[in-house]
């Protein structure tokens, strides 16, 4: 694919200091309800360098999918970021107005989302869509965009791009809409993808596609990717480095072979543990009792202590900071007092 | 086998899918007819767990509702514990009493469950069903000993489903399932909406409740890992039909089907960071048009002529199992696993 001259021009000279792309700062989610403020995301700092694909895993209402909303500036409201800062490239653009956020949304960060079929627009035709994504963001004229959109869709590995350009949506099977959605994300050469959960309704055969679909547009394009899935094994295979949330903050972050074989957090030993395997023959899963606490009743203390097989006194009443623990970063007081 | 509790024989089941009545005579098309199922056979014995996985669309689901009575098979015959299930006609006594004898678990326990009905009255419905004039007394302390069962405490009766989280509301669908005493369960993806720690929670439940109980259950999911965790042999089914039936440890150790090989190739596994999978060109075909021969052959590297024009049938093969495909059976295809899973 070419890259148009213009990627060249917005980039920023300052992203390359420190070698991360997406910096996300102490970031702060809320929702603001008629009782009281709900806090879905608290805390949370990270980075993605180009190229570098960082998994986002945890259960559901973790807070995976609201920072990955607030990275797109999508929040659905009353939800709003109450703290923290997102800079893309050294700018930052958690406090942009809408229509500078549109601009960026697209032109330098693309999204896909979990439902191929809700992220496509069923009354017109894919190439349509694809044209006027590229027209919007990019200084094309119609035929420029029009070839574009072509090789876009042979990149993506759609067969017969050229004659499937004037398809429906509805005329693609699931693996091959969520191609297509891939394309859009891809229309105006993004600096950075935000995936949610993009496997999740695909078949297992479909969704090894798509996995290296992905990983192979990281690699030669050099895009920062921010894969959100609750799936560890698509985490394993596609991710350089992993963020395990719980509760709305980060509890352990490291690269993806660590957090894996030797997760220093109890909770990520336990969800690992609970995951059957076809490698591994196990009488019985590892088994983490309880449930995540809503977000109107998180604990005092370290979130996950009443969950915790090896909870002590200072778990429940103060909250592990992230610390270096063998070769990730993880909060917890027990791991952090065994290490030093 | 001599002590199989389920039997199938070539069940087969179409859908009419036709559009309506006047669109088709205007536009003079045929009826358009999709076979579902296409001829499936195979038979449970009494305490087994025998998995079915598949992708989407190969009728998996289909399976579980003609034998727990759902749909009625087109062709072919359900029979439970020696009792011939669906002849037609109204049941007859023996019939409902095997009815009776099997439940079913569904995959979203937030559609499942009556949001308007208390935990005690979901569960306590097929007692009541049962036997009507149980004394109320007995009644509650049948749904108490039921929750405490399946991990709920006897006090969650009178709260309403969605006060549960969604592990939870699958206990109380297993629950409720268990309440008409069966000896048979059929899972449709019954850990499919639930996160991986819940699923752990739901998988080791399902495990415990058998061996105490000596159930017997038909496990049908899309996840390769968690039929493996929970199996004793394993269906492997593509569009309506098995194409490979084997003991888990055999089916995983050596997949004979190309099917099954590429399915295994295509799972993510947490003891394979880094490594990529074997990505399978392809989809499965529409279900309307199923290819002639065998329905694998347009994404089989191994097809041949033979394939492309005869339907394989399934045979035994050395180790337990039994595979339907014309490469395998001819020796074609190296009988040594396509990839290496040490």
């Amino acid at each position: 694919m070419t890259t148009p001259a213009a990627v060249a021009e917005v980039a920023d000279p300052t992203a390359t200091t420190a070698g991360a792309l997406l910096r996300v700062e102490r970031l702060r989610v809320e929702f603001p309800t008629r009782h009281r403020t709900l806090v879905a995301v608290q805390d949370i700092s990270f980075s993605i360098a180009p190229g570098e694909v960082l998994g986002v895993v945890g259960e559901s209402g973790a807070g995976k999918s609201q920072t990955g909303a607030a990275i797109i500036g999508l929040i659905d409201p009353p939800g709003r970021i109450a703290a923290g800062e997102i800079r893309l490239g050294g700018r930052r653009i958690d406090d942009l107005p809408p229509h500078e956020m549109r601009k960026v949304r697209g032109r330098e960060i693309g999204a896909i989302f979990q439902d191929p079929l809700t992220s496509l627009n069923p009354l017109y035709t894919i190439g349509r869509q694809l044209t006027e994504t590229i027209a919007t963001h990019l200084p094309v004229t119609a035929g420029e965009a029009r070839d574009r959109a072509v090789a876009l869709l042979e990149e993506v590995g759609i067969q017969g791009a050229a004659r499937r350009f004037d398809h429906f949506p509805h005329q693609f099977s699931g693996g091959m809409r969520q191609r297509v959605v891939i394309a859009l994300a891809l229309a105006a050469n993004p600096r950075l993808i935000v995936a949610d959960e993009p496997t999740t309704a695909l078949d297992v055969s479909i969704q090894a596609q798509i996995i290296q679909l992905l990983k192979r547009l990281a690699r030669e394009h050099h895009t920062a990717v921010m894969l959100i899935t609750h799936d560890m094994g698509v985490i394993a295979e596609t991710a350089d480095r992993v963020a395990v949330m719980y509760a709305g903050r980060i509890v352990e972050i490291g690269p993806v072979e660590a957090v894996i074989h030797r997760p220093a957090h109890p909770y990520t030993v336990g969800l690992m543990g609970s995951i059957p395997s076809i490698a591994a023959e196990r009488e019985r899963l590892a088994q983490i009792d309880g449930a995540m606490p809503r977000l109107d009743a998180i604990p005092a203390g370290c979130a996950f202590h009443p969950r915790c097989p090896q909870a002590v006194a200072r778990c429940r009443s103060d909250r592990p900071e992230l610390a270096d623990i063998g070769s990730t970063r993880a909060a917890c007081w027990v791991a952090q007092h065994a290490t030093g | 086998m001599a002590d199989a509790l389920l039997e199938l024989n070539d069940v087969v089941r179409t859908f009419d899918v036709s559009p309506p009545w006047l669109d088709r005579v205007l536009a003079r098309k045929p009826r358009t007819l999709l076979d579902a199922v296409a001829g499936v056979t195979f038979s449970i014995a009494s305490g087994e767990t025998l998995g079915l996985v598949g992708e989407s669309g190969c009728g998996k689901s289909t399976v579980a509702r003609v034998i727990v009575g759902l749909y009625a098979p087109t062709r072919g015959t359900v029979t439970f514990g020696g009792v011939l299930l669906d002849a037609g006609g109204s049941p007859t006594p023996a019939q409902r009493a095997a009815r009776r004898q099997m439940q079913m678990i569904f995959q979203d326990p937030y559609a499942s469950l009556n949001p308007r009905w208390r935990v005690a009255d979901i569960v306590g419905e097929p007692i009541l069903a049962l036997t009507p004039d149980i004394a109320k007394a007995e009644l509650e302390a049948r749904v108490a000993a039921l929750l405490t069962h399946v991990g709920l405490a006897a006090a969650d009766g009178p709260r309403y489903p969605h006060q549960f989280s969604g592990g939870q509301r699958q206990r109380i669908s297993i629950a409720r399932a268990l309440s008409s005493e069966p000896r048979f369960l059929v899972c449709d993806e019954p850990t499919s909406a639930l996160d991986v720690s819940v699923q752990a929670q739901v998988l080791n439940l399902m495990r415990d409740l058998q061996r105490r109980l000596g159930l017997t259950y038909l496990f049908i999911s899309h996840n390769l890992a968690v039929v493996h965790h929970i199996a004793d042999r394993v269906g492997v089914m593509y569009l309506g039909r098995i194409v490979e039936l084997a003991p888990t440890r055999e089916l995983f150790a050596r997949p004979q089907h190309p099917y099954t090989r590429m399915l295994l190739a295509a799972v993510p596994d947490l003891e394979l960071t880094g490594t990529s999978r074997t990505a399978v060109a392809g989809e499965v075909p529409n279900p309307l048009e199923p290819p002639p021969g065998c329905a694998f052959h347009p994404r089989c590297p191994y097809a041949d002529d033979r394939c492309r024009s005869e339907s394989p049938q399934l045979f035994p093969c050395p180790g337990g199992g039994a595979v339907a495909c014309h490469a395998v059976a001819e020796g074609r295809l190296a009988a040594a696993p396509a990839f290496d899973r040490s």
